[in-house]
């Protein structure tokens, strides 16, 4: 995974609370067996809609998403999260965000940053008087902020994520590093614990 | 037990906290618990990129034998023994099954008696058991919980972690209790009550949470009836949902293919009988609700916390006091092209589902058959039931149940998730509109334009045959 550590790009309005992982990307565009492509699948309903924002050219370049609050609800698809990120998104700032996507965008690499509610109010009142603005996260700090200094703040995301995606690690070599104590665990379950085959 | 971390007294402990503490194999401040997992469950969707990613890693599966698969959320329901005609689909089908072999992991394909939707399939072959941590590629792993399970979804990410250490690395969640105490009136039923929870707390409620469900309502449902409720645990944004195994939960799973056998079952057993909440145990949050007052109840908006009983009238958004509820509210009547004040009695239905994860097991296919007998399904509505795996459509066959959906004018298909998430050719056309058992309304969730509307068996059963919102109270009774 590559390593982030602080990104800049046009931050792009998502005016709606509860942007459901079907709303992120339907059902029908999930029949893909890699993780890339997943980009026409974005917000496909949406995109139909003239006045949808990423339909703004000077939306189109687009790398930090200003959401409203509970994004992610739904789904576990983690190609939600890659359809974001196969997009161009490197970003997403919501108030509340849902479990299961906040996890997957920490495996994935794609960073979901908690702020408050005011805080998002103030970057989409920005981006209304400055469209195609561009907005800073920096992950190492836990800041958001405008170039000219417009909003200024801090975001939450928890440490061990923080620390995975500075550093760019992947979670399986961490884990496999902790091969003992997985075998440890093994040879102390019971054994009627149920099994799908038998040796 | 043998040195193994099972329970052993010392602090009082919610269930959860139980379950949790005993699948621990190494927590470090500051870090999340590396949790074991005893069941890992597989279907051709969340799956194809984690073992494309063990195979470039070169990592094995490190427990086949804790690890199932199936093929449920892609695969038609009509035609099931022909090859698959959407090439999309068969190519992911396809994978599926070319992983399961080279990595030795057990797979029920379409066409195999064991078939079917992964949550249905784990409970009927006695795979899920109390006290056990589940985890699967699908959000709706919480259904297991009714086993007194930890059981949660989880990404393909961490599919990958699970596949290749039979672990995963999770912060511990806190705890809720949700308590519904008196008893349910007849003809409500466990989908009624888990809709008015979601509405009482809304889609965010659970967030952060594992919540244990509990109270006299709860202990009185079957164990098909705490599936249902569990399942929707998600829907309000709970980690996992789940309940204290007893009695009933002992009975379900005695017998089944892959329960405990002779002195198993007995060490089992005195196991599962530990797992209930400890009296001075002390939940971060509660919830009490009643069950005695509910209704039938029926969502009208884009998200499965926008409900109101059938019995009322569409919202009106000016009465939400938040705006964001008002906004939200506004954009559902447009999308599902309702109008405030409107009787939900009153909304015509084209399409009614009968099925999915939530609503497709025995019981449900029974109650539907026992509403519809002797009814015909209302000429402009249409009636698809699907059962959830091929034993449930065996069984409900063996009693007779599809002749009286074939007879009521229904079509009866194979075993799948279908028009759950409208990703096989079950699909809604755009404005269609659907009364539907399963747990999502979300904008486009059964087909792109598509309008949903979810609602428990009984009201499905006589929406279909009245061609509007009903429940079975509005039917006039036929001589059967
Ligand atoms: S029936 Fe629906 S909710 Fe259940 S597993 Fe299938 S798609 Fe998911």
């Amino acid at each position: 995974m590559e390593k982030f550590t602080t990104h800049t790009g046009v931050g792009v309005p998502l005016k709606r609370s509860n942007v459901d992982t079907d709303q992120i990307i339907p059902a029908v565009y999930l029949k893909r067996v890699t993780r890339t492509g997943f980009e026409d699948g974005l917000f496909a309903a949406w995109r139909n809609d003239p006045d949808f924002v990423l339909n703004n050219e000077v939306y189109a370049a687009g790398s930090v998403l200003v959401a409203g609050p509970d994004f992610g609800t739904g789904s576990s698809r983690e190609h939600a999260v890659w359809a974001l990120q196969n997009y161009g998104f490197k970003v997403v700032l919501s108030a509340r965000f849902a479990d299961i996507f906040r996890g997957n965008s920490g495996k994935a690499g794609l960073v979901a940053a908690q702020v408050d509610e005011k805080v998002i109010q103030r970057l989409w009142d920005h981006l209304d008087d400055n469209p195609g603005a561009e907005i800073t996260v920096d992950l190492e700090n836990k800041t958001v902020t405008t170039p000219g200094g417009e909003v200024e703040d801090s975001f939450d995301i928890d440490d061990y994520t923080r620390w995975r995606l500075l550093n760019g690690l992947d979670d399986i070599g961490i884990t496999l590093g902790n091969k003992d104590d997985i075998a440890a665990y093994e040879a102390g379950r019971p054994a009627w614990k149920p099994v799908t085959q038998r040796a | 037990m043998m040195g193994c971390k099972l329970y052993s007294g010392g602090m009082a402990k919610t269930l959860s906290e139980k379950v949790w503490d005993e699948h621990v194999v190494r927590s470090t401040a500051g870090e999340p618990d590396l949790l074991y997992i005893d069941l890992h469950l597989i279907h051709e969707v969340t799956s194809p990129q984690a073992f494309d990613g063990l195979r470039l890693a070169g990592r094995p599966v490190r427990r086949p034998d804790l690890t199932l698969a199936t093929e449920d959320h892609n695969v038609p329901t009509l035609d099931w023994d022909k090859p698959i005609a959407d090439p999309v689909s068969k190519t992911q089908v396809d994978t599926l099954r070319k992983n399961a072999a080279e990595f030795g992991v057990r797979l029920h394909p379409l066409g195999d008696i064991e078939q079917g939707i992964v949550h249905v399939v784990g409970p009927q072959l006695g795979l899920t058991q109390p006290g056990m941590t589940i985890v699967c590629g699908d959000s709706h792993t919480s259904t297991h919980g009714a086993f007194g399970a930890i059981a949660f979804g989880i990404g393909t990410s961490e599919v990958e972690h699970v596949l290749a250490t039979q672990t995963l690395m999770q912060a511990k969640p806190k705890t809720m209790a949700v308590t519904i105490n008196g008893s349910l009136p007849a003809g409500v039923t466990a989908k009624d009550m888990v809709l008015t929870l979601i509405t009482h707390t809304g889609t965010g409620g659970g967030q952060g949470y594992i919540v244990e469900y509990r109270g006299q309502a709860i202990e009185e449902l079957s164990m098909e009836g705490r599936m249902t409720v569990c399942n929707m645990s998600i829907e309000w944004g709970a980690k996992a949902g789940l309940i204290a195994p007893d009695q009933t939960t002992f009975d379900y799973i005695e017998g089944k293919p892959e329960a405990p056998k002779g002195a198993d079952w007995d060490a089992a057993v005195a196991h599962w009988k530990t797992l209930v909440t400890d009296e001075d145990a002390v939940f971060d949050k509660e919830i009490v609700l009643d069950a005695s007052t509910m209704t039938p109840f029926v969502t009208w908006g884009t998200n499965p916390g926008q409900g109101v009983a059938l019995g009322g009238v569409v919202p009106t958004p000016s009465d939400f006091d938040d705006e964001q509820d008002r906004i939200a509210a506004e954009n559902a009547l447009t999308y599902m092209g309702l109008t405030a004040g409107t009787p939900m009695r009153d909304v015509k239905v084209d399409t009614v589902f009968v099925g999915s994860c939530t609503n497709g097991r025995i019981e449900d296919l029974r109650l539907a058959a026992d509403i519809l007998k002797g009814h015909k399904v209302d000429p402009n509505t249409r009636l698809l039931v699907v059962p959830g795996s091929v034993r449930v459509r065996m069984q409900a066959e063996a009693e007779g149940l599809h002749e009286i959906f074939l007879a009521a004018g229904a079509e009866w298909r194979g075993a799948g998730c279908s028009m759950c998430l409208g990703m096989n050719p079950d699909q809604l056309t755009p404005g269609e509109r659907s009364a539907s058992t399963s747990n999502r309304n979300f904008e486009g969730r059964q087909g792109k334009g598509g309008r949903t509307h979810l609602v428990s068996i009984p009201v499905a059963a006589a929406t279909a045959v009245r061609g509007t919102l009903s429940s079975p109270a509005d039917l006039v009774s036929v001589e059967v």
